[in-house]
């Protein structure tokens, strides 16, 4: 009744390809995007755009990363959070120490130094794979947070720990407040968005998927392993590094090592598993879950039993309804959320008759 | 180099050595359910820090020693159980990644409940063996070694012995190797697939508590013996996932090498590094040997 394909043609080849075919699912963006980028930021406020829409954003370009790394190209991967420091790093010792960088292209540039860290790490994912590979990612992660840690010129010998991330400056204007790091972070998460939904409908996807499903045969029937597994590191570990940059300029203010732990490596994977694997919706889905989850049952708690019952006990009980929650999930729908959405779809296409 | 450093070069190698049969029992844990389910199970660090915590909030609420133990390994058999049935055998058939997850789940969950329960505060556990150097030994030869760690290292001998006795000689042994080789034969010549993999879940139950009573001696009773489970993990993937002897050689490499590392190597770098130091370790093995030092070769077919 409101979702449907019947009467729309495609009469050219380019109508054929384009991103969205259905005139339904073109509004709808349309409409999504008119929200996102010219309501929110007027009617939300600074708690929600500060503590709930940017981090979503940010980690929802981080699960994409992850994404694709595990969910197209098959490789399972446990080290998100340390492309992310990366990210971070370099963000800050590039604005730190280039002097007038555009705050854009020191963000492309962290991106591009986590892609080349990933292509290191990802270099033994031509010899091991699956679980075995998992605990060589995390490496990766133990490695690289230490070494941040350890040799002070990343962080520009700062004793205190904790350095406080510059101002976001774009063509000399100072992006401070909540609603204009908002939009700074929008419109860098719907353009990787974009490229990524093209990467994994084009041929470089579709070399992901094939080495996912079998890379033997996609190896014998004339695809680069190597290439292809390498790239799919890089790509991954480029998002990856842009969101843990936009992580530490634009939610945390903060850049520090501490801030990139196993923990955080462990959030992404479950964005990623209760989103979807392979799908570019589920990462949002997923890390909308995943961050609300824990906040919805903090307020949930509080609700019920004020400050009559131990913070330590409510948290406690916190992880353990999100543990639950988790296991459920995989237990009723092991596809995760984008497959319940997919679902949605088919009975909006057909109700009110569903015969 | 002198006597004196080569003491303490011995003292710190047969240190790094016993803690490392000490990765190996907690690594156990993981074969064992790998070898017959096919499950990585993440939970087995908190699984750890819940049997010692346990153990240690029943002899808090009065019971001795012997009494606490077997309550307590009654409580694992029964959490392990209760593991397979309500968490694995719905997810039967899911693949590797699922099956990860859920265990990962898993842990949140018994790290939660243990902490409800018994609270957050560090405890100190006593088993009567001090963590002290043996005297005569340190007279003989001038060489520390403590106490804990010679026990904890004759604990992990006899539990692997045990284990390899289980699997080789005992006809539910057999069953378990048969139900690791191929699931669906196993159940197809009436070997119950069901009982076979709640035994191995309360086996683990079990493994872990062994290990948290050993490094809650150690370390005290407290939230970080969960990261235990991550150090475990180089040793599990260097000793191969499925072979009980090989948990024991890599927890030997990974204790010995990562102390002899960080005492030697890590000063030029700070300090710290034994942190990650398995875990590199770890992937130059993989890079020669991808199914580790004594696991199954892979064989792939396209």
């Amino acid at each position: 009744m409101f979702y449907r394909e019947a009467g729309q043609f495609r009469t050219t080849y380019a109508q054929d390809t384009q991103l969205l075919p259905l005139r339904e699912d073109r509004v709808g963006m349309a409409f999504m995007l008119i929200i996102a980028f010219g309501v929110i930021p007027f009617v939300a406020s600074d708690y929600w755009l500060s503590a709930l829409l940017i981090p979503w954003l940010i980690l929802a370009l981080v699960a994409l990363g992850q994404n694709i790394l595990m969910g197209y190209a098959g490789q399972l991967s446990l080290g998100a959070a340390g492309f992310m420091a990366v990210g971070a790093f370099a963000c800050y010792n590039l604005i730190l120490r280039v002097d007038g960088i555009p705050f854009v292209v020191a963000i492309a540039l962290s991106g591009v130094c986590s892609a080349l860290v990933g292509i290191v790490f990802g270099l033994p994912s031509l010899r091991i794979r699956g679980l075995y590979l998992a605990v060589a990612t995390l490496a990766s992660q133990f490695f690289i947070v230490w070494a941040l840690d350890k040799f002070g010129w990343f962080k520009n010998y700062d004793v205190a720990g904790v350095i406080t991330a510059q101002q976001i400056v774009i063509f000399g204007h100072t992006f401070a407040t909540p609603q204009e790091k908002y939009w700074v972070v929008l419109v860098i998460v719907a353009a990787l968005t974009w490229a990524a939904k093209n990467m994994a409908r084009g041929s470089i996807g579709r070399g992901w998927m094939a080495v996912r499903d079998m890379d033997v045969a996609a190896e014998v029937t004339g695809l680069p392993l190597m290439r292809t597994k390498l790239q799919a590191f890089a790509i991954s570990s480029f998002y990856c590094g842009v969101g843990g940059a936009l992580f530490a300029f634009a939610y945390l203010q903060t850049v520090e090592p501490s801030a990139f732990t196993i923990e955080l490596s462990f959030r992404i994977l479950f964005m990623v598993i209760i989103g979807g694997l392979g799908t570019i919706l589920g990462s949002f889905l997923g890390a909308g879950f995943i961050l609300l989850t824990p906040i919805f049952l903090n307020i949930l708690f509080h609700a019920i039993f004020g400050k009559a019952v131990d913070a330590t006990i409510t948290s406690a009980l916190e992880q353990v309804i999100f543990g639950v929650m988790i296991i459920a999930f995989l237990i009723f729908e092991p596809h995760g959320l984008a497959r319940m959405w997919q679902q949605t779809k088919e009975r909006l296409r057909l109700w009110p008759f569903p015969h | 180099m002198t006597m004196l450093d080569f003491q303490f070069f011995i003292e710190v190698l047969v240190g790094g050595l016993l803690s490392g049969l000490m990765y190996s029992l907690v690594a156990l844990g993981f074969v064992l359910i790998y070898k017959a389910s096919g499950v990585f199970n993440f939970a087995q660090g908190a699984m750890v820090f819940f049997a010692v915590l346990s153990f240690v909030g029943f002899m808090e609420l009065g019971l001795p020693f012997w009494g606490a133990l077997p309550v307590t390994v009654v409580l694992m058999v029964i959490v392990g159980m209760a593991t397979e049935r309500f968490v694995l055998r719905p997810l039967v058939n899911q693949n590797e990644n699922t099956l990860l997850m859920a265990t990962i789940g898993l842990a949140f969950v018994i790290e939660g409940v243990a902490q409800m329960v018994w609270g957050v505060d560090v405890r100190r556990l006593d088993l009567g063996i001090k963590d002290e150097p043996i005297s005569w030994l340190a007279d003989k030869t001038g060489v520390f070694v403590s106490q804990l760690d010679i026990t904890a290292g004759v604990v992990a001998g006899v539990m692997v012995a045990a284990l390899g006795l289980l699997f080789s000689r005992t006809k539910v042994g057999r069953g378990l190797r048969a139900v690791a080789d191929d699931p669906a034969a196993a159940l197809s010549i009436g070997i119950p697939l069901k009982h076979i993999w709640m035994l191995v879940w309360a086996a683990a139950g079990v493994v872990a508590l062994v290990a948290g009573m050993l490094w809650g001696a150690r370390s005290g009773v407290q939230f970080a013996l969960v990261l235990l489970a991550l150090k475990a993990l180089p040793v599990l993937i260097i000793g191969g996932f499925t072979s009980v002897p090989g948990v024991i050689v890599a927890g030997l490499i990974v204790g010995g090498s990562e102390k002899l590392a960080e005492v030697y190597i890590g000063p030029s770098f700070g300090g710290g590094i034994e942190g990650w130091f398995p875990y590199m370790l770890a992937v130059l093995f993989l890079l020669i040997r991808p199914e580790g030092l004594f696991g199954e070769k892979i064989i792939r077919r396209v």
